[in-house]
């Protein structure tokens, strides 16, 4: 959801249905093949990821870690992170941040988890099968694996884990996205019987719910089954977790890694630069421009940025208004001067590592055309002596967002002393409780991502009665098709693109890009993986002496 | 006051007036529009076109620091008239009256001033808007305390002198005699202490703009230029220097200024 | 002084009553519903009275136990636990360095007054004066940090690592922090001296045929130096209140960053208990100074 860059709190957002290379038929019967694990184990593979622009140091670092195979080891790692872990660790709990679930990827998993193309590959499990009616599904289990504290993950512990996060017992799912789970059985040690409450195709993909041992809470201690284990955390500080050795698949290449909580950007850059960390994800391009003789990766940050307006309330339930934004919003020039020319243009709430969901064609909805939007402007009845004033509010933890703002105030200024915008700063509670809650604002920069590849972690906060919907979007054609992606698996891509085409219309807001994103390595660190979703992956990554 | 022999004074009106003059010349003209972005422009070092060179938006950076001047002074000017201002209210009246109302208002005097002054910046500007306004007014009572403090303690020293109870005789009521008699006679201790008010205001809108909660962006002020020059030490540490030079400029100026004037440094 | 520590945690409590979101906000984030709101603020004891709340703190506060903060579900002292040591040690440290490089720069200044050395040195002073810590911070980062590399700036170095490496890493903030103080109190002390000598004790003690050293060292000293003592004792109360913005800037994992971020988390009892701190080191440092002027000059009566 809204959250940016240097990765404080990217939330959560309702998935509901589908993953990217996903299947069209109304029931998958994917028994998961040998080929595929192979694909998830091998870390590099020589393959740079689908979000990857492939930079000429991502093409030189891919592929030679890969190769070792076995544990190498790839010594202690220091990774710096721009925020602190949430107070809470509980996988289940959805409400962590993006910065606490990209670090708890490498120690908890679920019975599946996605690999570097947003497919599903299996991991707790082996395996599934899925019923007709696609209510039903049998994961088998894998032999051998175990949870850190050495016990061997058993029917029990996934059946405890799924209905914890559920919330079978306590009648309010911890995790929303297992809301449709009506009971978790084990039919003997190794199957485990999920029956939903509807049918639901794209079910697999919330299997990436974490599996912890039975009985236990994370507030206890922290196991899981991941490459890596947790060892400890001190607030502000670091956190540090240690390779697993009894890990079921190929084991991390570090023996340690410690997130070092840096939430400055300038002193990311200069710990980079002395070498007081080895790698920095979430980096922006004016940061990486002080940096030399480093690797960088470039990719991107998988959100939508875009001036986020209140549709329910003046200025801006007037759509011509919205659309004399767009119009007057030059997405390339806030691209090449808040980001230095990185970032890839989007015109609707999906980001191109959606794949086969995202409508490029969106892109040039509105061209820049300041004539156009006065025009607009002068309709909807403001000209130089009445002019549009309103107010952007900015989370100020957020430079990219901060910084986007500025140059969007820039661009209004163009339009002859029609527009006065201004931005207010503030903090990032309180952009919570009174943009985000309380739907106290008129216009705010910020970045949307999803938590799952499904079409719904994007479009279902548009849809006029839901909960998250905080810019107040009231479309009936919207949420038609919205529904009818929902209740039919077969036009799900056509209907979402009916979505996103109705949200480019009606300007809903001004979409800006895909931030550009780049994780910068000491040149003895490789291996680093690029995700079409908010994790960082650290198995795969080795540092040489 | 020998002021014009006074070197202090005389380095400090320089200064001060050299740094007047660009503000007030940047509010009718800079050398470029300080919020106009360039993108072909982008962190030029100094040149001939922008002497100062140029920042992340290809803002020239010259006009900034002019604009940015002008914007920390007339914030550091208006807290320090509204700390002075309730300062000489609070100080005058408690000061000449005393007793329990002194105790208790000295007691108030004490904790905010010992509570930690970005602490309490913090919260007065969350519960406003952060911006402009904000900013003066919680640093102006920020400054309160210390002019309450200095306007009582010379007010109960002059309550006492001959003068006053002439006025009295003569009929004054206490607001005049406050107000009217002895308030003029303490001008010439305030005088020091508010130059060095002015310094420390200059300081706090820095120290606010640089944790972000003062001037909002794109507008600049010298806390904030310094807060994005952060950012960009190694590839244009020009855009820190001119900023931080502003800064201690202004101060130095004002810091003579009140040497000359006679005051002890000591705040 | 109980008085003013009193009045300012409740003050702190207050503030926090007034200001936008609570800790609830933050948790819950985009999960946010009034009903889970109201269920957090129950489970956290927020939904009680504010004065219920604050003698509550208070009880505990007095009796040891400092509470538990919200966003990190410990307690606060293991929140705290090494964040204290930080600015305690860059506090002292910047605190030892303005005495020892202003002590010895005043007299020596006063001694030999009115020479070039002197002059240029008031000169100098003045403009340190008039540079704020933050921005020699920033200055040092750049010249020191990145051009002559003298040190890894962000890269801190804790306690249990390496005790000296520790402390070398501080001399930079310390240092920031001290030389504006210093200039302060150099000139302080320089014309604090150089008052005493019109007094008509030092004519006397020149006239038994003392040099000006000898009179400054003997007589004028001692006189000279209460005035400044009482400046000295608050800087250091202005040097704690101040660390938290030259921590900023340094990247020191210090009372004053967790502040900030506990202030941005709406995390009540951190906060709390660090305005406590710091207001009573302030509170504390400038009672020391009444009571070290009225020891040394029992003339002065504490107000």
């Amino acid at each position: 959801m809204c959250y940016a860059l240097p990765a404080k709190r990217k939330l959560n957002m309702e998935p509901k249905r589908s993953y990217t290379n996903a299947m069209k038929k109304r029931v998958i019967t994917l028994l998961l093949a040998a080929a595929l694990t192979v694909a998830l184990c091998a870390c590099g593979g020589g393959q740079s990821s689908q979000t990857a622009q492939p930079t000429p140091a991502d093409d030189q670092t891919a592929g030679n870690t890969g190769s070792t195979g076995e544990a190498a080891d790839g010594g202690e790692l220091t990774v710096g992170i721009a925020a602190d872990l949430d107070s809470s660790l509980d996988p289940h709990v959805s409400s962590s941040s993006a910065g606490t679930r990209e670090v708890l990827f490498n120690i908890y998993e679920g019975l599946v988890k996605p690999d570097t193309q947003g497919n599903l590959v299996p991991a707790v499990a082996e395996g599934y099968t899925a019923n007709d009616t696609a209510d039903q599904y049998t994961f088998t289990l894998r032999e051998g694996v175990r949870f850190h504290d050495g016990s061997e993950v058993t029917a029990g512990d996934v059946v405890y884990s799924l209905s914890r996060a559920a919330g079978l017992e306590t009648g309010e799912p911890l995790m929303s996205t297992l809301s449709g789970i009506a009971s978790v059985e084990a039919t003997d040690d190794k199957t485990v019987v999920v029956t939903l409450s509807a049918p639901d195709v794209e079910f697999p993909a919330y299997m990436t719910a974490a599996i912890i041992p039975e009985g236990s809470d994370p507030a206890d201690g922290i196991i899981g089954t991941g490459p890596f284990k947790y060892v400890s955390r001190s607030p502000q500080e670091n956190i540090v977790m240690e390779r697993f050795d009894d890990y079921w698949g190929e084991k991390a290449q570090c023996a340690k890694v410690t997130f070092k909580v840096i939430e400055d950007g300038q002193t990311m850059v200069m710990s980079l630069r002395s070498g007081a960390i080895d790698l920095a994800a979430h980096l922006e391009a004016s940061q990486v421009a002080e940096l030399t003789d480093l690797t960088v990766q470039e990719g991107s940050m998988n959100l939508v940025q875009a001036v986020y307006l209140n549709n329910a309330q003046p200025p801006f339930d007037d759509i011509r208004v919205r659309q004399a934004l767009c119009y007057a919003i030059d997405k390339q020039q806030v691209i090449d001067l808040a980001g230095d020319g990185h970032g890839t243009p989007v015109g609707s709430s999906m980001y191109p590592a959606f794949g086969r969901f995202f409508d490029a064609e969106l892109v040039d909805y509105y061209q820049p055309d300041t004539a156009k939007a006065l025009e607009l402007l002068a309709e909807a009845g403001y000209d130089k002596d009445h002019p549009l004033e309103f107010t952007i509010i900015v989370p100020s933890n957020y430079t990219p967002h901060v910084d986007a703002a500025q140059v969007v105030v820039n661009l209004l200024d163009l339009l002859d002393g029609v527009v006065k915008a201004q931005i207010q700063q503030v903090e990032w509670a309180t952009w919570y409780s009174d943009v985000y809650q309380g739907r106290q604002f008129e216009a705010t920069v910020c970045g949307m991502d999803a938590s799952t590849l499904t079409g719904s972690a994007m479009l279902a906060r548009f849809v006029s009665d839901n909960a998250k919907n905080f810019i107040g979007f009231e479309n009936a054609d919207y949420d038609a098709a919205y529904a009818a992606a929902l209740a039919d698996g077969s036009k799900l891509v056509e209907s979402f693109d009916a979505c996103q085409q109705i949200l480019a219309q009606q300007a809903a807001n001004v979409y800006i890009q895909d931030l550009a994103e780049f994780v910068v390595m000491q040149p003895n660190v490789s291996g680093y993986r690029f995700y079409p979703l908010y994790v960082m992956d650290l198995a795969c990554v080795a540092k040489t002496a | 006051m020998k002021l014009g022999r006074n070197k202090n004074f005389t380095a400090g009106a320089v200064i001060t007036a050299f740094m007047l003059i660009v503000i007030l010349v940047g509010m009718v003209w800079t050398p470029y529009d300080p919020n106009a972005m360039d993108g072909a422009a982008k962190r030029l070092a100094p040149c001939l076109t922008h002497l100062l060179g140029t920042d992340n938006f290809g803002r020239d950076i010259l006009s900034r620091v002019i604009e940015g001047a002008g914007a920390t002074f007339l914030i550091a000017a208006a807290t320090v008239a509204i700390g002075l201002a309730a300062g000489l209210i609070i100080g005058g009246l408690t000061g000449y009256y005393g007793g329990w109302l002194d105790e208790v208002v000295m007691r108030l005097n004490d904790a905010v001033a010992a509570f930690p002054s970005i602490l309490l910046a913090l919260v007065l500007i969350a519960l406003m808007e952060p911006g402009r306004t904000s900013i003066i007014l919680a640093l102006g009572v920020l400054f309160v305390p210390s002019f309450a403090r200095i306007v009582r303690t010379e007010v109960a020293r002059q309550k006492s002198l001959d003068y006053v109870a002439s006025a009295k005789l003569m009929g004054a009521g206490d607001m005049r005699v406050l107000f009217a008699h002895i308030l003029p006679n303490i001008v010439p201790v305030l005088l020091p202490s508010v130059a060095i008010g002015f310094n420390n205001a200059v300081l706090a809108e820095a120290s606010m703009s640089y944790l972000g909660v003062g001037v909002q962006p794109p507008d600049a002020s010298l806390g904030r230029m310094l807060n994005e020059a952060q950012g960009y030490l190694l590839t244009a540490p020009w855009y820190a220097l001119s900023a931080g030079a502003a800064i201690i400029l202004l101060i130095l100026g004002f810091g003579l200024l009140s040497e000359g004037l006679g005051g002890q440094s000591d705040a | 002084m109980l008085v003013t520590l009193l009045l300012i945690s409740l003050l702190a409590f207050l503030a926090f009553q007034i200001i936008p979101a609570d800790p609830v906000t933050k948790l819950l984030g985009t999960d946010y519903t009034p009903e889970r709101a109201a269920a957090l603020r129950h489970e956290l004891g927020l939904d009680r009275n504010v004065l219920v709340r604050y003698l509550d703190w208070l009880t505990g506060f007095v009796t040891g136990d400092l509470g538990v903060s919200y966003s990190y579900g410990m307690s606060v002292s293991a929140v705290m636990e090494g964040k204290g040591a930080v600015t305690a040690a860059l506090s002292l440290m910047a605190w030892l360095l303005v005495i020892a490089i202003s002590v010895p720069l005043g007299i020596t200044l006063a001694r030999w007054q009115g020479r070039r050395l002197d002059r240029v040195f008031v000169a100098m002073n003045q403009v340190f004066m008039a540079i704020p810590p933050f921005f020699l911070g920033i200055l040092f980062t750049y010249i020191f940090g990145m051009v002559l590399k003298l040190f890894v700036p962000g890269g801190s170095i804790l306690p249990e690592e390496s005790l000296g490496g520790f402390f070398g890493y501080l001399i930079f903030p310390a240092l920031a922090i001290a030389i504006p103080k210093a200039a302060m109190v150099t000139k302080l002390l320089r014309s604090s001296i150089l008052n005493q000598m019109q007094e008509n004790y030092v004519r006397t003690a020149y006239s038994r045929g003392n040099s000006r050293w000898g009179v400054i060292r003997l007589h004028v000293l001692r006189n000279a130096i209460l005035p400044v003592v009482t400046f000295v004792a608050m800087t250091l109360a202005d040097i704690v209140a101040g660390s938290i913005i030259v921590e900023q800037v340094f990247a020191l994992p210090g009372l004053g960053r967790l502040l900030l971020a506990s202030i941005g988390n709406r995390d009540y009892p951190v906060v709390q208990c660090i305005v406590v701190i710091i207001a009573a080191v302030v509170v504390f440092m400038n009672y020391l100074a009444d009571v070290v002027t009225q020891t040394i000059d029992p003339r002065v009566r504490l107000g």
